[in-house]
């Protein structure tokens, strides 16, 4: 147990993309939060693929890096931000977390980690919209102000929100799944718990007509690689990212979708 | 001048889409996007052949450029990537390049 030892410990696992995360934290306070945040994502009875035991500090500055910094040094990932700190060794899966009591630190570090090892995997975090419709998944890409929150907003019923703000890829067979993730952005709503088959990648663009038009494959790459989550300085996994968006821009129809920002485009989506 | 010899990084990812050739550069994390001279002198960059001789005998064949001013750019072409870890550089011949993307071992 170390740090631990001779305190009560309050676990949570907590499963994005079929990848389990166990958190084990000394307060309750703080498991409850988090047990509120990640609630569609929580999974007891999920086998966990990580450990991180958190260390609570009082607010303030833990790094001096103003930035996401991560690195490999000795065997283990180092991830540091001015309110975090933590190590992750991937071969055990143990690792340690050192934030104040909030939500963000701990949301950073889970995307991280969730980086590194879909990295490993042929999988893919990217900076997007997701939704599911009539068992397919579509993904929404594009900078900020793009439109993501506006697309996710606009949803009709019969579509089901994974994100408005990270997507979560995984490789499945000849295509990819797209899973729902609790990561959030604008709308402040954490998405459905669910995953289907990534039938279209979606450039966006706000525009005064509605305009679906085919992305030739080095285009998409290039777009893609804009999106993808990755903060790693590590040759090998970067490499691996990139011909990951290879190889989804080989496999996944990619459209530049223009849009006026009414109901009217997800009648294009289907 | 002395010869100068490059060679494709081995820690390099490129692939060719579209006819585009398409470079990840792991050192920085910027992907390059090669136009068709630049993409005739990476697949040249064997470590063996001075720059100078892939300017004359492949970019020159194959485009309607002047040696000296081919040169010129090449070089230019040549500092620009070798600062992303993406070529080798040196004065004497390299040993091992990375296989060019999409040729058989």
């Amino acid at each position: 147990m170390g740090a631990l030892a001779g305190i009560a410990a309050h676990t949570l696992v907590i499963e994005i993309g079929g990848v389990a995360v166990l958190v084990r934290t000394g307060s309750a306070e703080f498991l409850g939060m988090l047990q509120a945040r990640y609630s569609g994502f929580v999974n007891s009875h999920a086998r966990p693929l990580c450990e991180l035991e958190v260390e609570l500090v009082p607010p303030g500055k833990i790094s001096d890096e103003d930035e996401v910094a991560v690195r490999f040094i000795a065997g283990s990932w180092l991830i540091e931000r001015g309110d975090l700190r933590v190590t992750w060794d991937p071969v055990s899966g143990q690792g340690s977390i050192r934030q104040s009591a909030n939500p963000y630190s701990i949301d950073t570090a889970l995307r991280i980690i969730h980086s590194l090892i879909l990295a490993k995997r042929g999988g893919l975090l990217v900076h997007a919209a997701s939704a599911v419709r009539n068992g397919k998944a579509f993904l929404f890409a594009g900078v900020s102000g793009a439109g993501k929150t506006t697309i996710s907003r606009l949803a009709p019923p019969d579509a089901t929100l994974l994100t408005d703000e990270i997507s979560y890829l995984r490789r499945n067979g000849h295509g990819y799944l797209a899973h729902g993730t609790p990561f959030a952005g604008e709308l402040a709503k954490v998405g459905e718990n669910v995953q289907a088959p990534l039938a279209a990648l979606f450039l966006l663009r706000q525009a005064p007509e509605n305009k679906i038009q085919p992305v030739r494959e080095g285009e998409a790459v290039r777009a893609l690689m804009e999106s993808i989550l990755f903060f790693a300085h590590d040759s090998e996994l970067v490499n691996q990212v990139f011909e990951s968006a290879c190889d989804l821009a080989r496999r996944v129809p990619v459209f530049r979708l223009s849009f006026v920002p009414d109901h009217r485009v997800w009648e294009l989506i289907a | 001048m002395s010869a100068v010899y490059i060679a494709r990084a081995t820690t390099v990812a490129a692939r060719a889409l579209d006819g585009e050739m398409m470079i990840m550069s792991a050192k920085d994390s910027t992907l390059f996007t090669l136009n068709p001279v630049a993409t005739v002198i990476w697949q040249a960059a064997d470590g063996q052949t001075p720059l100078v001789d892939i300017v004359e005998k492949k970019v020159c064949a194959e485009f309607d450029v002047a040696p000296a001013e081919a040169l010129q750019d090449a070089e230019k072409f040549v500092g620009d990537l070798a600062n992303h870890g993406v070529l080798l550089v040196s004065k004497e011949p390299i040993a091992a390049a990375k296989p060019v993307a999409g040729a058989k071992p």
